[in-house]
Parts: structure tokens; sequence; C-alpha cells
């Protein structure tokens, strides 16, 4: 018989542990890379080291991992939801939405506390989801690329409201840290709403098996006694909260929810219940990778996370489209 | 037994259905015929709550359709729709294991597991347990569907055309094993067929469909004959009788 490489019996264990592996190493590394030159024996020594991580390099690390991992998963759910593999939060309106949610309270609730403004955000990057996914079911289903899409356009046209009104308020020099994400700005006291991005991007794990029956259809889902538009709401609230505050903390970024669910796809299918934690862990692999070759590159500055992911990520998103397909599908 | 009273269903102010009822007892098969369009898929969706009905009641056992909650009659009623759209990439025993979801919601027990083992022997995809479905035959992908519908193990099944695209072969070990299943394990299978010899050989009751309307239903022997093809489906075609069954000549 055949190798296939997904099998029930192979739990993505192995994976697990390689890319648990990498993503220590990768840690270690990330918080020993920066201007400030620090090596791992001044911990001990230096007090000022120490607080160099606690206050700096520690935040950063945890934020890149909350974000890679919680985008990751959030673009597995939102594939399964709408059916189609080319979709994530940020090419649907998702953290455009959530991007002009946080605007729209910077100009008209400027002194509300940050988590009534990231409320605004959430509730915005929701409609902006629920508009999308009422627009792709008028797309024929034969036409998966078609709804990627449109989700561009729409997304575009999120954005180019988002620049006017930016424009009008004079807060164009704002927009730019939510269109572009990046971790520099990271520090402790300013990264903590990403705990909640993470605990909520944990809890949609409990519900792995109903989006991955919301992934066979309406039909199969009522079947199996699930109440398919629920469940589809709660995803959508999910990701909406976790792209929301992955905006409003670290900016955009792109290709992570794209790239890494089909990745994980590929190689072990679609039981979310074995996958996902694949998917959280390679999508934390990806950001933090993208993020060191950003801080490395041109040393001692800077590249951005997200302009980097953007070329990372659309190489490995052609990679994908034109590699011969491992299954006849 | 699954009763329908009085349902009617209208899609754009026509009549999809047109004020059907219609009793089917336990521990057969039956099998609904008619022409294209007649609303036989439109039935099994709203019996199968797919299709939520306007007027009319539609009762499985003591269990009413739409009041019922769907969790509990997942575990009495299964449907495998036409069509069925199964886009994730999941392994044949990934996909019947699905069909214990309404058990388990989530947490497969050793039960679940027996009975998914169960169903991969009784439908023969020992060979094929660990294969994406996407890389499989039409026949074999149908055979995964119906597996998956038979862990859930409902009293009632509901299939809408699991011929279609099968070859004989596939479809006569198809239907020997739903005739096994409902004399056996006393399943009762409503099914909708497009070729009524099949109907004809394998199906306990006939109800036969056309513009939304029931027309004659009982044991094929009965009802299948030239006037009812021809009122049916307009057609003159001759019925032989063979070992006391009707055979249409095509």
């Amino acid at each position: 018989m055949m190798y296939w490489p997904l099998c029930p019996s192979s739990n993505p264990v192995r994976s697990i542990l390689i890319l648990g592996f990498g993503l220590v190493v990768l840690s270690i590394a990330s918080l020993f890379i920066g201007v400030i030159d620090l090596r791992p024996g001044d911990l001990w020594r230096d007090r000022a080291a120490l607080e160099l991580v606690v206050v700096s390099r520690g935040p950063r690390l945890f934020a890149i991992l909350i974000t890679g991992a919680a985008l990751a998963v959030c673009g597995k759910i939102l594939q399964m939801l709408m059916k189609n593999r080319f979709v994530e939060p940020m090419t649907v309106g998702t953290g455009q939405g959530a991007a002009l949610g946080i605007l729209i309270a910077a100009i008209f609730f400027p002194t509300a506390p940050l988590l009534s403004q990231m409320g605004i955000a959430a509730i915005s990057a929701l409609i902006a989801s629920l508009g999308f996914i009422a627009m792709a079911r008028r797309l024929p289903p034969t036409q998966p690329f078609l709804v990627a899409l449109v989700g561009i356009v729409y997304g575009g046209i999120l954005g180019a409201i988002m620049v006017f009104i930016a424009f009008q308020a004079d807060l164009l020099q704002y927009i730019d840290i939510w269109l572009t994400g990046e971790f520099s700005g990271v520090l402790q006291g300013r990264y903590e709403l990403l705990w909640l991005a993470a605990l909520v991007a944990a809890l949609s794990y409990l519900a792995a098996d109903q989006f991955a029956i919301a992934g066979m259809g309406r039909a199969a889902s009522i079947n199996l006694g699930l109440n398919y538009t629920q469940v589809v709401l709660i995803g959508l609230v999910a990701i909406s909260l976790v792209t929301a505050m992955t905006v409003v903390t670290v900016g955009m970024l792109p290709f992570v929810g794209l790239i890494v669910p089909n990745i994980v796809s590929r190689l072990y299918g679609d039981n979310l219940r074995h996958t996902l934690p694949v998917v959280a862990m390679m999508g934390a692999g990806l950001v933090l990778a993208a993020d060191i070759l950003g801080r490395v590159v041109r040393y001692p500055f800077e590249i951005p996370v997200g302009v980097v992911l953007g070329v990372v990520g659309a190489v490995l998103f052609i990679w994908l489209l034109y590699r011969p397909a491992r299954y006849a599908g | 037994m699954i009763t329908v009273s009085n349902l009617t269903h209208r899609i754009a102010g026509k009549d999809i259905l047109h004020d059907i009822s219609l009793q089917i007892p336990k521990g057969q098969i039956t099998a609904l015929i008619g022409p294209n369009g007649a609303g036989k898929s439109t039935l099994l969706s709203a019996i199968a709550r797919l299709t939520p009905h306007q007027t009319g009641q539609i009762m499985v056992d003591e269990l009413e359709v739409g009041t019922s909650a769907s969790n509990t009659l997942a575990k009495r009623l299964s449907i495998l729709p036409q069509v069925p759209e199964i886009a994730p990439r999941l392994s044949v025993a990934e996909l019947i294991g699905f069909g214990r979801y309404p058990y388990h919601k989530g947490h497969p027990t050793k039960v679940d597991r027996q009975k998914t083992d169960e169903a991969i022997v009784l439908f023969e995809l020992d060979e094929l347990h660990s294969r994406p479905l996407d890389t499989l035959s039409g026949g074999q992908k149908q055979r995964a569907l119906l597996a998956m519908t038979y862990a859930q193990d409902t009293e009632y099944m509901l299939l809408d055309e699991p011929l279609n695209n099968l070859d004989i072969s596939t479809s006569r070990s198809l239907m020997q094993l739903l005739r096994r299943l409902a004399e056996t394990r006393g399943r009762t299978v409503v099914i909708v067929l497009h070729d009524i010899n099949y109907a004809c050989s394998y199906a306990d009751r006939i109800v036969t469909m056309k513009d939304g309307r029931i027309g004659r239903c009982g044991a094929p022997a009965k009802i299948v004959d030239a006037g009812m093809l021809q009122h049916v489906f307009s057609t003159q075609a001759e019925v032989h009788i063979v070992n006391g069954r009707p055979l249409i000549e095509v």
C-alpha cells in the first residue's frame, strides 16, 4: 500500500516535537538578538540585562509567539467556516475592520480605556467579516479564488475608507502603526491584551470538532445535530476578537493565517482536534523567524515583521499554489 | 415510524410539496421514486430538518421535527444528502469517526471507536481506512459516506440517490448491504432511487411522487405496472414479472 501522510493513527506528534524544539531554539535566539548586546551569562551578573529581558525582549517574544499562533489558528477556523482555503482574517476585511474600528474609537472616544477601544475594534471587525460572508455567499462555490479576490478588493475598500477618515481627522501617521505589523514597540505594560487573544485562541480548540464539522457544510452539520449558524457565529466572534487584539497591539500581519493552515492541511489533513496544535506552533514559528530575520538583515536597523512576512509569505504562497498537489484534489 | 401530515412547502409562490401525508414504517426499505423535480429531495430534507417546513407536521416516532432538540434527532435519524460537499481533507476513518459526533461531542470514547471500526469492516473499507477522501474513486467515496451515516447509529437512515455515479456491481452490493441492515438490524431506510428496477428488487415499499404530491404507495409487486409508469413518469414501458418482482423494460 502507498504511504499516505494523512493517517488518523499517526497524530502529528513527531511534528509537534520538532516544531517545539525549533520554537525553543528560535525563542532563545530572539531574546539575545537586538541593538543592546546581551549574552546569556549577563542575566546572572547584570541587573540591567535582566531588566532588558523582563521589560522588552521577553514581552516581545511572548507577543510574537501569541500573535503567530493565534492568527494561524484563526486563519484555519475561517477557512473551515468559509469552506475556502484561500481566505484569512487579513484578506477578508477582518483586519481592516479592526483597524477602522480602532481609528473610530481614537477619534470619537479618545479618552476611553484601552479595553473599550479594543471592544469597538472587535465589533467593527465582526461587522466587516459578516459583510464579507454576506458577499461571498453570492459567489459561485465552484470558484474559490473569486472569493479570495473579492476579499482582497473588499479589504482594500475598507482600507481606503480608513485612510480617508484618518486624512480628514489628521491621524494619518497613526494608521501606519495598525496597517504594518511590527514588534519593536512591544514593551512590558503595552502588550498584555495579547494574552487575552491567546486565551480566545486556546478556547477555540475546545470547539475543534465543531469547526471541522462546520467545514463539511451546513447539511452535514445539521445532520450531526450541530447548530451550524451558532458555530459559524462563535467562530467569527473568536476570529474578530483575536484579530482586533492583534491589530491594536502590533498591527496587521499578512499571510500567517493563510500559509500555515495550508501547509498543515497538506501534511496532516483537516481533523482539527489533531492539527490545530500544529497550526498554532507553526504560526508562532513563522512569525518568530520572520521577526528575527527582520532584526538581523539590516542590523542594527529593523525591518517591520509585516514587511518580512509580506515578502516571505507571498513567495511561500506562490509555491503552495504551483506545487503539484499531493492528493488528487 | 415516520409520520408526515399535511406538509406543504412553497418556494417563491410555487408549491414544491403539496399537502403531503405519509407514513414510513419501521425496519423496512422505503424507496421514493418519481421524475426530476417531483420534490423527493425536498421531502427528505424536510424530514431531516435541513429545510425548515412551513406548514404541516413531521414526527419521527415521538420526536417532532422542528421542536425536538437537533442533537436528539441526530441520534435517531441520519441523512446522506445528494451531493455531499465534503471539502475538508479527512481520512476515511476520520470521516466515519465524525458520524459519532452526536454521541461523543468532541471526546470520542472506546465505544465510538468500536462503532467506527465496525462501520469500516461492514462497508469493506479496511484497506482504505487511512486514505484521504480526495484520493478515492466515486464509489469508494460513496461507501465511506454511507459508512459515516451508518456509524451515526440511527434507527432511520435517509439516503438521497446514493447510487448516483456508481457502477452496477457497487450499486448491487450497496443495496444488498442496506437489505441486510433492514433485515438483521431493524434499520429503517428511506432511499431516493432513480432506477425503478433497483427499487423493485430491493425495496419493501415504494412511494411514488409527482409534482410535489404523493402518488401510489405500496409493495413493488402491487403498484408497479404500465399504468403507474405512464402516470408518474409519462413514459410507456412494459413491465414483466420475474421471480414475483416487477421488472421494467428499458
